[in-house]
């Protein structure tokens, strides 16, 4: 008998390239979903762009009645929501990020870490519910009032905060998105920091700096890169949220200079419209507004991955 | 010069507070919508919730068929999308280990892990939504899929990454393929890790929302049928917590409070899973 069986050898020779070739399959798939989701955006949308032009893109009117579209109160409103979410989650992410890593004791360090975790693992309709029902009331019985109070005499703010306190708005869509993406941008914030040597560190407190001196000037230039990638991963996410958005926004296609008046954003349109559109180019029009997320989500969380990815390779040499 | 190192004390001491803070101001976020799911949602828990459907406005009911239809959709997303996730994430691991494509795909990966979920639904619905005519389970269980895929990759090949690259050589050494390899050594190796991986997309799936609300829609009844509108939690808690009617809002809120435990429990599993898995590690070294 031989020690090699021939047709054993044979066979493990096929499953081998049978399971080869289901792997390799499996991976281009991924590549094939992202082709396919630009593409059918893409053919979705043509009825829309072909008809508007790329008047489309610059124009604020919505009506449905007379099959008139233009996304610009959507873009408006994304993009706005997701400047006040920044504005507000950035340095409250440093700070988490800051006290996980460098000051927090270690006993409590895996704690916190989970909760920041677990704030990211809860689902986007719970804080829409959430904000809807607890934040907004809460901001227009206390805080709106305040603001609009306070801000009326200052030029630019006065007309930020002015108008009647709905609770709903632009204002509070940006603030619950910032809780929202406030976790993620924190864990990579944390992860980014765990990368600086302690060799640097160390060098920096022999020096005779502060702690704080030490998270300015060594900490911060050393991750400066991957900062700015959890800054925009977390952009990112806030562009494209839909649910938590869709409930306190208020859902008026209108851009008005007040932050404290309703507005819509891309993702809450198509969240709001899209069972109850009637008629192709209505349609059309709502998945042109997603085809427009695409390519914008795209970019911003392209520029995040390679970002990050920089950072790595720099850590692995 | 005292003055100087005063004000840098002080300095560093308000940033260091500010950073307590900023802290403190994350956590209470988390305790506020937590504490607001328990005292809104345990009024409404009761057996009626697990026994009785979705009732028509104004009138009692329960969540059987929306919770149904999530369990479903769910578990159906996660059968076809994690064999192609762990299987993809073989290939980055193991047989395209250091190709440009397996770069690209990475990172085409990466994005679609952050990628807006309501892209999906519109995605899945001009491919299967528009070609079938009209919505159904099967629609929704397959946004939750290509939801699913990118979570199971990414920790599938991180896993298959950290088993030990002698007990990969040993199996080669035996003569053996390196697809035996895989499935006898290096899967077993890395179970644990690829059930967490497992957990974390479910824990994705179940809760989103976005993209069922054009693809499996919503129904009022109860309905097995795949090739048919399904009820969800997501969307039910949806629909109902934007009525007018008190009956459907209480149920939106017990809605959530399920939803939102069986999250959190999941993403703790998961969490507890890979602890127990690095200690392992640690003590085999």
């Amino acid at each position: 008998m031989a020690i090699i069986d021939p047709g054993h050898a044979a066979k493990q020779l096929v499953y081998e390239r049978i399971f080869r070739a289901a792997t390799l399959a499996a991976a281009l798939l991924v590549l094939l979903i992202l082709g396919g989701v630009a593409v059918s955006l893409f053919r979705g949308a043509w009825p829309a762009l072909r008809h508007f032009g790329f008047a489309f893109v610059t124009r604020e009117i919505w009506n449905p009645v007379t099959d008139e579209f233009g996304a610009l109160a959507p873009i408006y409103g994304t993009v706005v929501t997701s400047l006040i979410a920044m504005a507000l989650a950035v340095p409250t992410a440093f700070g988490i990020a800051l006290f996980l890593t460098e000051i927090c004791p270690p006993l409590l360090k895996r704690p916190i870490g989970v909760a920041v975790e677990l704030l990211a693992a809860v689902p986007s309709i719970i804080f829409g519910i959430w904000g809807l029902f607890v934040l907004a009331p809460v901001l227009q019985r206390h805080v709106q009032p305040w603001l609009i109070h306070h801000a009326h005499h200052v030029p630019v703010l006065g007309q930020l905060f002015k108008g009647p306190p709905f609770g709903i708005g632009i204002f509070t869509a940006g603030l619950v998105l910032a809780i929202m993406v406030l976790p993620f941008i924190a864990a990579t914030m944390r992860d980014v920091f765990d990368t600086v040597p302690p060799m640097l560190k160390e060098s920096g407190y022999g020096l005779g700096a502060t702690r704080w001196e030490v998270i300015w000037n060594v900490v911060v230039p050393h991750s400066r890169v991957g900062v700015v990638g959890g800054i925009m991963l977390g952009l990112g996410r806030a562009l494209g949220e839909t649910m938590a958005v869709t409930f306190v926004i208020g859902n008026a296609h209108r851009i008005s200079t007040s932050l404290l008046a309703p507005g819509t954003t891309i993702s809450s349109a198509i969240a709001n419209e899209f069972t109850e559109a009637v008629g192709d180019l209505y349609t059309s029009s709502l998945i042109a507004l997603g085809l427009l997320l695409f390519l914008i989500t795209f970019t911003v969380i392209a520029a995040a991955q390679a970002m990050l990815r920089r950072l790595e390779r720099r850590t692995e040499q | 010069m005292i003055n100087r190192r005063f004000f840098r004390k002080i300095k560093n001491g308000a940033f260091l507070a500010l950073s307590l803070v900023a802290t403190l101001t994350g956590l209470a976020c988390l305790a506020a919508i937590l504490w607001t799911l328990i005292s809104h949602g345990v009024a409404g828990l009761s057996w009626h919730l697990f026994a009785e459907m979705t009732p028509p406005p104004g009138s009692r009911g329960g969540l059987l068929n929306a919770i149904y239809g999530s369990a479903v959709m769910t578990l159906l997303g996660i059968l076809i999308g994690s064999p192609i996730g762990v299987l993809a994430g073989t290939y980055l691991a193991e047989y395209g280990r250091r190709s440009t494509l397996s770069v690209l795909i990475r990172f085409i990966n990466d994005v679609l892990l952050s990628a807006p979920s309501i892209i999906i639904g519109l995605f899945i619905y001009e491919i299967v939504v528009v070609k079938m005519g009209h919505f159904s389970a099967l629609a929704g269980a397959l946004s939750l899929a290509v939801l699913a895929i990118p979570v199971t990759l990414r920790t599938t090949e991180d896993m298959l990454n950290l088993v030990p690259p002698g007990m990969k050589d040993a199996s080669a050494a035996l003569g053996a393929y390196p697809w035996r390899t895989i499935v006898s050594v290096l899967y077993p190796a890395a179970r644990s890790g690829i059930v967490t991986g497992l957990l974390l997309a479910i824990a994705r799936i179940s809760g989103e929302t976005a993209p069922l609300l054009f693809t499996a829609l919503n129904n009022q009844f109860w309905s097995t049928q795949l090739n048919a509108p399904m009820a969800n939690l997501p969307v039910v808690i949806f629909q109902f917590a934007l009525s007018p009617y008190k009956e459907w809002q209480d149920l939106a809120w017990a809605g959530a409070l399920i939803i939102t435990a069986s999250i959190l429990m999941l993403s703790i599993a998961a969490r507890v899973i890979l602890a127990m898995l690095q200690a392992e590690r640690g003590s085999d070294q």
